[in-house]
């Protein structure tokens, strides 16, 4: 029992200081709703988002179609559902994919300092001024459109921040007695990089990540909207507010593009509040 | 047979720092050796080169510091054949694979500030367990009993509940307990300590001394004690070492030194600590001027522009160690054979 509190108590306080932040537990709650009801979207609604059925389109809200149907007869309820996993999953990958990229750079650039470190700021830099959006314009006319391709562009594109931040921290770590006293035990320099300086560099990179993620999916979105993102078949929360683009959708079925519209917004607005929730129960300056 | 005590040879080290275009003689031709089982201190001011001599032998300098020349011997015991052998440290890699399984194993090192010295992400057990079975092939049970035993020698209280609690559960003199647990737990032949108890308050270093003769004594370790604290030398040291400006002006037994102190400096030194029965308004001595700066080149003696013995001829040229019938050795003209006052 005793052993177990011991073990705990560094989490414990961070929950805690977690747990009196009203709105990062409501964008907690919110998060794991959406994600909870998109994983689980076939056990909430028995339609599916890609089946058409002409004979029910355009129908307004009512019990049957929760938030209506659209142009074709498709369910909006359910394409919300679907569309959110593809959203997420897009969000979520690229956001773990950058801050991989940019958590080895950064430990390596840190940790040699020098040579190294000059030529991956540099590399950063560059990579960091191309605007992902642009990049994803001129490539998509030749690969066509896909959700692989996208993510591995919002990961080369925003891999920098993550490294700058775990580079600032590398170099500092690098001052720390504890690490002098990793040299002095005979630790060798590869499990000082990545098993005694890392772990100390997670916390901020962890928040940048959840941030992060709401960034993609609003990329995403605004790159479906203008048509560059997904291809249409696969239903995300850009891919149906693209369909909002005509003036008598926008007037007749408001709720084809509301309903994604708000998804999108709440879903983003509560990883923010989650994340700066996260970032001040682990900020060991305001402990 | 007596080359055999001798656990660690410093040889005229040379360890000078490239600090732009400048060159700081941080550590300028120093020898000492440390005998088995005993105690080394090395005092001296701020910035006299006591750490960077530590340093040297475990070659943990910094990129831009390099041992240029001397040597710096340890005699290891060879683990397939046991026999005794000699490695010339300044010559292996400073990264290599030899260096790396000597820090830890061999030689220990124990530091200034123990509030920073633990990796605050991992319980303090596995940072011990880490230095273990980097160098030594056991078990994790066998090694968390071994650990829990070693820290309740080291006098830690629950060492089962506190094997799994992380640093900043840990009063500064229980971490140092920890740094001595992560230094002692590969049994080194030598425990270098820089300065170990300078960050803690009065109590807690003598504690933190009691334990390190402890650890000394039951399990046959040398230690080189870094301090500017008399205090402590006179408590722990076989044999002090007195060094100044990157140099070692006076080594001898703590007898020696405390009772026939004979360089200037380790005089001034000495009349410079307060002592108890001193008379209530008399004035410690303080030693004239200031420390100058690394990069001053010298043509003579280091310190005699801050010496009451100094003669025209000292800032001419560089002493030579002299050393005394007994084994005491000074860096001093005075002492120098054909001095005038060379019998004082």
């Amino acid at each position: 029992m005793n052993r177990k509190q011991g073990r705990s108590s560094l989490t414990k306080r961070s929950l805690d200081k977690f747990f009196k932040n009203r709105m990062a537990v409501v964008g907690a709650i919110f998060v794991i709703l959406f994600v909870g009801a998109c994983i689980f979207a076939p056990l909430i609604t028995p339609y599916d988002p890609t089946r058409l059925v002409p004979p029910d389109r355009e129908l307004p809200p009512s019990a049957e179609h929760w938030l209506g149907t659209d142009r074709v007869g498709r369910d909006i309820f359910a394409r919300i559902l679907y569309g959110g996993r593809m959203s997420i999953l897009i969000g979520v990958s690229s956001a773990i994919g950058a801050t991989a990229l940019g958590t080895i750079f950064g430990c390596i650039a840190g940790f040699f300092g020098g040579k190294v470190d000059r030529v991956l700021v540099t590399i950063q830099e560059f990579v960091s001024i191309f605007p992902s959006t642009l990049l994803i314009m001129l490539i998509v006319p030749f690969v066509g459109r896909s959700v692989p391709m996208m993510i591995f562009i919002f990961i080369i594109t925003s891999w920098g921040a993550p490294m700058r931040i775990i580079r600032g921290r590398i170099l500092s770590l690098k001052e720390e007695p504890f690490i002098e006293s990793c040299r002095a035990n005979g630790i060798s320099g590869m499990s000082i990089m990545f098993h005694h300086m890392m772990p100390n560099t997670l916390g901020p990179v962890i928040v940048n990540a959840s941030l992060n993620v709401a960034g993609f999916i609003l990329s995403e979105a605004g790159l479906s909207y203008i048509g560059l993102g997904v291809p249409e078949t696969v239903p995300t929360w850009g891919n149906i507010i693209n369909a909002a683009k005509r003036l008598d959708i926008i007037q007749n079925t408001p709720m084809l593009w509301v309903a994604p519209g708000v998804a999108i917004g709440v879903f983003v607005l509560a990883i923010n509040f989650f994340g700066d929730g996260l970032r001040d129960a682990l900020d060991p300056t305001t402990r | 047979m007596a080359e055999q005590d001798y656990i660690l040879k410093v040889n005229d080290l040379k360890t000078y720092f490239k600090v732009g275009k400048k060159t700081v003689r941080a550590v300028n031709g120093v020898t000492f050796d440390v005998k088995r089982g005993k105690t080394l201190c090395i005092v001296g001011e701020s910035g006299c080169g006591k750490s960077v001599s530590a340093h040297s032998v475990m070659q943990l300098l910094p990129v831009n510091g390099k041992i240029v020349d001397g040597s710096v011997e340890l005699m290891t015991k060879d683990p397939e054949t046991g026999e005794m052998r000699t490695i010339r440290l300044d010559q292996l890699p400073r990264s290599g694979k030899e260096m790396r399984q000597i820090r830890g194993k061999e030689i220990a090192m124990i530091f200034q500030d123990p509030m920073s010295s633990l990796n605050p992400v991992y319980t303090v057990g596995s940072q011990i367990m880490e230095n273990l079975r980097n160098h030594e092939k056991i078990s994790r049970k066998e090694g968390r009993e071994k650990i829990i035993k070693l820290l309740a020698e080291l006098g830690i209280p629950n060492p089962e509940i506190r094997y799994d609690q992380y640093p900043h559960e840990f009063s500064g003199g229980m971490k140092q307990r920890i740094m001595i647990a992560i230094a002692m737990i590969c049994n080194p032949t030598m425990l270098i300590a820089d300065e170990p108890t300078t960050a803690l308050d009065v109590t807690i270093q003598a504690q933190i001394l009691d334990l390190i003769r402890k650890m000394q004594r039951e399990h046959g370790t040398s230690v080189i004690l870094i301090t500017h604290n008399m205090g402590i030398v006179a408590e722990i040291a076989d044999e002090v070492a007195v060094m100044y400006m990157g140099r070692v002006v006076e080594f001898g037994t703590l007898k020696q030194i405390f009772t026939n102190p004979l360089h200037p400096y380790t005089k001034a030194l000495m009349r410079s600590v307060p002592v108890l029965g001193m008379k209530k308004d008399e004035e410690l001595a303080t030693i004239e001027g200031s420390t100058p700066d690394a990069s001053t080149v010298f043509n003579g003696c280091e310190f005699a522009d801050r010496c009451e013995f100094a003669t025209p001829e000292c800032s001419k040229r560089f002493p030579v160690d002299t050393v005394m019938e007994d084994g005491h050795r000074v860096r001093c003209l005075l002492f120098e054979e054909g001095h005038p006052n060379a019998e004082s």
